[in-house]
């Protein structure tokens, strides 16, 4: 089996390889990648971070870590998850996908490309290099003012937070620009919007909430910093400030951000579901508004993060009936999944099961959502384990068994080679039963009065049981990602070699050979309706022949470039100054990020 | 195929949700102090009544979506030799349909939580037991100006009066959580808030901080406790000897001792030198810096770091629920506050000796 696996090794997509070829990158596929591989890795820290929190919370009363480091332990694990390892993740798919996706080699602007994944990176091992110093963020991830003012945090524990969720934004946002250009202007002949595969129309709607979203946040964290460090008092009531400001500038940006972290899922999903079914998406357009219609609707609905902030029976109403109607266009999406699976001849493959097991998931966690919305309710709920068991219905029932599905579909097109299906489904069970054990039962701790953010409880309010099988279930759910990372490095090796099309799919991405070669597509593909391989195949009366390798004699491609990452390492620079408050070092940045952007924008294409 | 490897197919797909309701039973048959479920008052119950609406229709379209989403999944696997499925794009008809229903069913929630928010929006009329909450990190105080009370970490309430809290912080955001009686407000620095209930059952309820408020977040608990009118009549006296809101707090040392005496049933000798050596130990050890103490010069204060501890020996907990009020738990509270409670703002100048940890045990502790 090994030997003929490795006499049909895919010829290398890539002509150019070492580390310098990875570094000056210009090509969306290796971009896409690279964001993978540290989003992956960044995931796992994230998870590690969780894992050590639910050893703390095994048994009452316990010290395993200190309460400050506890602190530290859930502020980075939900910054880490939701900035390190699920955004970054999605990018992941944006970057390799919606080129192909849309039949363009490449997108609008890959210099820039480029640059945001140096900067998202560096974003991350900034916040990250917060642990060496022993001063990582410790303020939870809505960071509340006036608990983080340099009176209650007066140490550089919040300034590390600050400057890398910065940093982190411009990464989003220069991403933001780039893809949804791309989508807008670089869509082949006959891929008008409504041909456009469901996952680049959820990706274009993630492009413009994070467009959006992002300044608010960017703004708000300015006006923390400038609280902190030159004497300002937006958010000091002392001074005339309001804490109440943040919370909202916060979940203006916060609460689109969730649409931000499950719109791509939702577009996995779509694209899976319909493959393994044999048969289209159910109701393309109602999945197209519905989709906009959640974004559009997600600006209004932040103030249900404040119910118990006490706004006032008028304003609880506005928000809590505007939240309750997203369930609308939410339930239309579950229901057109279930439409499209309804009549199909249903394949269960590892990406199948996963998309399966994100629709039963994301059920409960949208349940449990509306029961939230309801603010009298939610005085109980808000704070407490209940949100906590929501929340991670929503994002990892939601958003990482629709990433891990996306991986299982997408991985022979990225690598050439096919994931072990019985190890993807080792994974799927152990996770699913993980999954449930670790947080199903914090909906009932919730409710019985256990409180989020604490870092032990008392033994006589009877939390120990649940407390100590979520941990189990946490275990658990380690296992089932040793089994998926042993699945990912054995198969890159030495899986089954994957032909262009394994799945039988619909997008275009399956036209071309597995891997892609550079240019992705020797000849510009033009199509005609949603699913362009099925019509091929039903006008060719069966499957298209294998796509061969060709050479690129003649296709233009950007030059790879080394200045993104020399901008990319100016701006880090910069925002590294505010944390040591030194401020040459930040002058120094900016002549780094300068003179990087000067030669980039001077250098031949 | 036959009929048993069917059966094991739908086992397959039913155990994950069989495995869930044996959560869910399991999980409502413990006994929780704190829970949300059982309320025991009047605020608590109209939220209850909310909750549980919602509760019944998500618990039904659960049933429902699920059941479609696996009854699809069991009949729409492939089969060997099926034919290619027909290809539908969709139904436009069934998606209305699938439009109208949740919205319905979102109506039937919307009414009653609308007419919830309005119920518990109402302020209170002046019949109601008026206390003042204030946040500190990482403990609770809680004031009544009518009476003239100030205490801390306990909150008395009398059964069958409506109580309206008034609340606010000296410090950071914090959340006032009475999960058996209300529910939870956020308390912000200069501004107020308010909650109100109204107990129906007497006993002594948990409630904690709901707000991440740094360090000891998790250790910033209270008690409530219900009591019939009688008992809060007697106990709110107790508490107005040595108030800071009445005279400055100053009472006649005879006084203190001779109350505490008949409180305690101890000789008036034996209580005289219980408060003579703790009195000592207290202004010697530095516990006047931050507390306000009945007998101490220091009574008067309302703007000290730390609570008043004029009747802290009545208490059920230390430290904001921190340990059991116990001779030994205050002992050892006494010798290394951080130990028990990491971070906390109480920082002793030097380390108490045994000899002073015993006298203000028993000095504390007789304070009732």
């Amino acid at each position: 089996m090994a030997t003929s696996a490795l006499d049909h090794a895919p010829a290398h997509a890539h002509e150019k390889s070492g580390l310098w070829s990875w570094i000056t990158t210009v090509d969306h596929k290796r971009i896409g990648i690279l964001y993978g591989a540290s989003a992956f890795i960044f995931f796992l820290l994230g998870g590690l971070e969780a894992l050590l929190i639910r050893v703390q919370l095994a048994n009452p009363e316990q010290h395993v870590v200190s309460p400050e480091t506890y602190n530290q332990l859930f502020t980075m694990h939900g910054t880490t998850m939701i900035f390190l390892g699920v955004m970054p993740l999605s990018a992941m798919f944006f970057n390799y996908l919606i080129p192909i996706m849309i039949g363009a080699r490449d997108v609008a602007f890959p210099r820039l490309n480029a640059m945001s994944y140096w900067v998202f990176l560096a974003g991350g091992l900034l916040l990250n290099a917060s642990w060496l110093v022993h001063a990582a963020p410790d303020q939870g991830w809505f960071g509340y003012a006036n608990l983080t003012e340099r009176q209650y945090s007066p140490g550089p524990n919040v300034d590390f937070w600050i400057v890398g969720l910065q940093v982190l934004g411009i990464a989003s946002l220069a991403a933001a620009v780039n893809f949804f250009v791309t989508i807008i202007n670089l869509r082949t002949k006959g891929m008008r919007l409504m041909r456009m595969p469901m996952f680049v129309w959820m990706s274009l709607v993630t492009q413009v909430l994070l467009l959006l979203a992002f300044p608010v946040i960017t703004v708000a964290l300015v006006m923390l910093m400038m609280d902190r460090n030159f004497g300002t008092h937006f958010f000091i009531p002392a001074g005339g400030g309001d804490p109440i400001l943040w919370q909202h500038l916060f979940w203006v940006f916060g609460h689109p951000e969730v649409y931000i972290l499950i719109l791509p899922a939702f577009g996995i999903v779509s694209e899976i579901l319909p493959v393994f079914s044999r048969k289209p998406l159910f109701g393309y357009a109602a999945m197209v508004f519905s989709g906009c219609f959640i974004a559009f609707l997600g600006f209004g609905v932040w103030s249900h993060h404040m119910f118990s902030t006490g706004m006032g029976p008028f304003a609880d109403t506005f928000f809590s009936l505007m939240t309750m109607l997203i369930a609308i266009p939410t339930g239309v999406k579950i229901f057109n999944w279930i439409g499209t699976i309804w009549g199909g001849r249903l394949e269960f493959k590892t990406p199948m099961l996963f998309a399966l097991g994100f629709i039963a998931m994301f059920i409960i966690g949208g349940l449990s959502g509306v029961m939230h919305s309801s603010p009298p309710a939610d005085l109980q709920q808000t704070d407490t384990y209940f949100v906590v068991a929501h929340f991670h219905y929503v994002l990892f029932g939601g958003s990482i068994f629709a990433l891990t599905a996306g991986a299982y579909y997408w991985f022979p097109k990225m690598s050439g080679r096919m994931l072990d299906e019985g190890l993807g489904k080792v994974h799927f069970w152990l996770m699913m039963l993980g999954f449930n054990l670790t947080f199903f039962p914090m909906h009932f701790l919730g409710l019985n009065g256990m409180p989020r953010r604490v870092y032990t409880y008392p033994a006589d309010l009877n939390f120990g049981f649940w407390n100590m099988m979520e941990t189990v279930g946490a275990f658990v759910l380690m296992v089932s990602l040793l089994v998926f990372i042993y699945n990912l490095l054995r198969s890159v090796r030495h899986g089954v070699v994957a032909p262009a099309d394994p799945w039988g799919g619909a997008t275009l991405e399956w036209a071309i050979p597995s891997p892609p070669q550079e240019w992705n597509f020797a000849e510009i593909p033009e199509v005609s309706g949603r699913d362009p391989l099925w019509e091929w195949e039903r006008a060719r009366g069966g499957k298209l022949p294998e796509p061969q390798r060709v050479s690129g004699k003649g296709i233009h491609l950007p030059n790879p470039s080394y200045w993104p990452i020399v901008t990319a390492i100016g701006i880090l620079v910069f925002f590294t100054g505010f944390i040591v408050g030194f401020p040459y070092v930040n002058i120094a940045g900016v002549l780094v990020t300068f003179i990087g952007i000067y030669s980039w924008a001077f250098e031949p294409a | 195929m036959s009929l048993r490897l069917a059966l094991r197919r739908q086992a397959r797909v039913w155990a994950p949700a069989m495995f869930l309701v044996v959560l869910a039973l399991a999980g409502c048959a413990r006994d929780y102090p704190q829970t949300t479920l059982a309320p025991k008052g009047d605020f608590g119950r109209i939220v209850d009544h909310v909750f549980m609406t919602t509760f019944w229709w998500a618990t039904a379209v659960f049933v429902l979506v699920e059941g479609a989403l696996l009854y699809a999944i069991v009949k729409f696997r492939a089969r060997p030799g099926a034919p290619e499925p027909e290809q539908t794009h969709g139904n436009t008809t069934v998606e209305i349909i699938w439009t109208i229903i949740p919205a319905a069913i979102l109506a039937m929630i919307a009414v009653p939580t609308v007419k919830a928010i309005f119920q518990t929006a109402k302020e209170p009329g002046p019949e109601a037991l008026q206390v003042e909450v204030i946040g500190h990190q990482w403990w609770w105080e809680f004031r009544y100006p009518a009476l003239n009370i100030v205490t801390a970490d306990e909150l008395h309430v009398p059964v069958g009066q409506t109580v309206n809290l008034r609340m606010t912080t000296v410090d950071v955001i914090h959340s006032f959580w009475l999960p058996t009686f209300a529910g939870k407000r956020d308390v912000f620095p200069k501004r107020f808030n308010n909650i109100w209930f109204k107990a129906d059952t007497t006993g002594v309820f948990s409630g904690q901080c709901a707000e991440f408020c740094g360090v000891e977040h998790g250790r910033m608990a209270f008690r409530v406790v219900s009591e019939t009118p009688e008992e809060f009549q007697a106990w709110s006296t107790r508490q107005q000897m040595g108030s800071p809101l009445i005279g400055g707090g100053m009472v006649p040392d005879t006084t203190v001792a001779t109350a505490l005496a008949a409180a305690t049933g101890d000789s008036l000798a034996q209580v005289d030198s219980i408060l003579a050596r703790g009195k000592a130990a207290f202004m010697s050890g530095g516990c006047i810096g931050c507390h306000a103490m009945v007998g101490t010069p220091m009574a008067g204060q309302t703007a000290l770091i730390g609570p008043n501890l004029s009747h802290v020996g009545s208490r059920h907990t230390i430290a904001a629920g921190t340990l059991p009020m116990s001779d030994e738990n205050l002992a050892r509270w006494l010798h290394n506050p951080d130990a028990v409670k990491p971070g906390v703002l109480m920082k002793l100048p030097r380390p108490l000796t045994d000899d002073e940890v015993t006298a203000l045990v028993a000095y504390l502790r007789l304070h009732q």
